[in-house]
């Protein structure tokens, strides 16, 4: 699996710099989590390697193979962006119906092959609703939901997969069982995780790195021990939770004082 | 009391106000008839009304089809071909501003009296409303969508078809409900400046003679069909797209 490169990022909104010269390297089939407290510019730096519009940004993202990363991408947001007119299996086939093209149309290809449609079902059934497949998502739960979200993203098939506080909006619980259900589900991919919560990246991230200041920097990566997900019982990983969210607390102190 | 009944209540309840408000004054039938003199007209007059009622409603139904259609495609064309919005939107303005009332002498003198110029009336007083309200329906997609759809690359029209269209439908409803409600105003003033049939006629010319309980006649079918027309819209809608944030409350 190849590594993504991205270097000398830079974003700015009018004369405020968030960050600039930012470089990061995502391994190839490993977790990288970035944590940071509200504006230190992680969503931005998210759109800018999906190349989705983002404020001024400068900057590369390359592919360890010399490609580029456009349709390498799956994206996953902190909402499930399920869209409520189509079923659940229709949600997570979007991406088919979406890059079908005018010829699909007129030469009447069937919207989705019997392979794709198998795929879905069996993608449905690891995250446990193969048997809401015909329903809306108004009459799913918020996890449930999340758990389709997962399920379109699994569809997508990309090497790449960005999440942004994927997990954000759950309770505990639920929160906990996802994070499971993903760590297990991507394994292999390279996966950039952007969240707010210490330890949500110290569960599943291989590197963690955490973005702070004015400008923004990137930490000294994190490499917490042991296979993802970790389990909640580690002392070590309890000790670098405190320590995080300690600099997180202290982080939002600052910029309440007005302190760079 | 169920809240389908609760109109045919207030129906009832402002009949039996008329009639008194008649009996009690003693109103001469040229000014007020009473609601029985109106439904004896009714009665006699039923093949007359039948017939102005199919020409009046063939005009708000072509009227309200067409005028739909442009106001879709007038909305698509603004939001897919930017350059044009600066141009278009003077024009489409100024056959706002200008009253219906005043264009229909103009109208009628270059679509004729039949059913041609009161089509074009209420196209005139329809694709507004359609026009704008899809248009902000169009132009308001969740941008959380729209990303996500182009990290899956998808192309313009599958993206139009598929999350922009249904996502507008909502807006588009609210702008199909004032165009049912606005469509007889089109037809009927049409058939006031210059028609020879048609419910807008027939009330011009039972007035003219002060046959006011054949007028009142008119007037009641053509508060039928518009209170008919609305309700079976509203209904239609609710039930093809049940994405509408007022339904999904219920």
């Amino acid at each position: 699996m190849f590594d993504v490169i991205i270097r000398r990022a830079s974003l700015r909104f009018g004369n405020h710099c968030v960050f600039t010269d930012l470089n990061l390297t995502l391994k190839g089939g490993q977790w990288t989590c970035l944590l940071g407290g509200s504006g230190v510019g992680k969503t931005s730096l998210l759109r800018l390697i999906a190349a989705l519009p983002a404020g001024e940004t400068t900057g590369e993202v390359v592919c360890q193979d010399g490609f580029s990363v456009h349709h390498r991408i799956a994206w996953m947001a902190q909402q499930d962006l399920l869209l409520p007119w189509f079923s659940v299996l229709d949600n997570i086939t979007l991406g088919q119906r979406l890059r079908r093209n005018l010829t699909d149309v007129f030469t009447r290809r069937p919207l989705l092959s019997a392979e794709v449609q198998e795929q879905a079902m069996s993608i449905l059934e690891k995250v446990g609703l193969s048997a809401k497949a015909d329903v809306l998502p108004q009459h799913l739960s918020g996890g449930q939901r999340q758990r389709v979200a997962l399920a379109r993203t699994l569809m997508e098939n990309r090497p790449l997969v960005l999440m942004d506080e994927p997990f954000g909006a759950l309770d505990a619980i639920t929160r906990l069982n996802l994070q499971d259900l993903a760590c297990e589900l991507l394994q292999n991919r390279t996966v950039l995780l952007i969240t707010h919560d210490p330890l949500e990246a110290l569960r599943l991230g291989h590197e963690v790195y955490h973005l702070r200041g004015h400008p923004a920097r990137l930490t000294d990566a994190i490499t917490p021990p042991g296979k993802t997900p970790r389990t909640l019982d580690n002392n070590g990983l309890m000790a670098l939770q405190g320590k995080l969210l300690d600099r997180l607390r202290h982080e939002s102190f600052d910029e309440q004082s007005g302190e760079p | 009391m169920k809240d389908s009944v609760k109109p045919f209540v207030v129906l009832v309840g402002l009949l039996v106000l008329w009639h008194t408000l008649v009996m009690a004054f003693d109103m001469p039938s040229y000014i007020l008839p009473g609601p029985l003199a109106v439904a004896n007209s009714m009665v006699d007059n039923a093949s007359l009304l039948w017939e102005h009622t199919l020409v009046t409603l063939s005009e708000m139904l072509l009227g309200l089809l067409l005028g739909v259609l442009l106001g879709i495609i007038l909305a698509l064309v603004l939001v897919y071909f930017t350059a044009l919005r600066p141009w278009l939107l003077p024009p489409l303005l100024i056959t706002q501003a200008i009253p219906v009332f005043a264009l229909a002498p103009i109208l009628m003198l270059w679509f004729g009296y039949g059913l041609t110029s009161k089509v074009v009336m209420t196209i005139l007083v329809i694709f507004f409303p359609v026009a704008t309200c899809c248009y902000d329906g169009l132009r308001h997609t969740h941008q959380g969508w729209l990303d996500m759809a182009q990290t899956m690359g998808g192309n313009r029209l599958a993206i139009l078809r598929h999350i922009r269209w249904p996502a507008a439908l909502p807006a588009l409803a609210s702008g199909l409900r004032v165009a049912v409600v606005v469509a007889p105003i089109g037809a009927v003033v049409g058939e006031w400046v210059g028609s020879s049939a048609g419910l807008g006629y027939l009330m011009l010319q039972a007035n003219a003679r002060l046959w006011t309980d054949q007028m009142f006649a008119a007037l009641t079918v053509l508060a039928f069909c518009s209170v008919t027309l609305y309700y079976t819209t509203d209904r239609v809608l609710r039930r093809l797209i049940p994405w509408q944030p007022e339904t999904s409350q219920e």
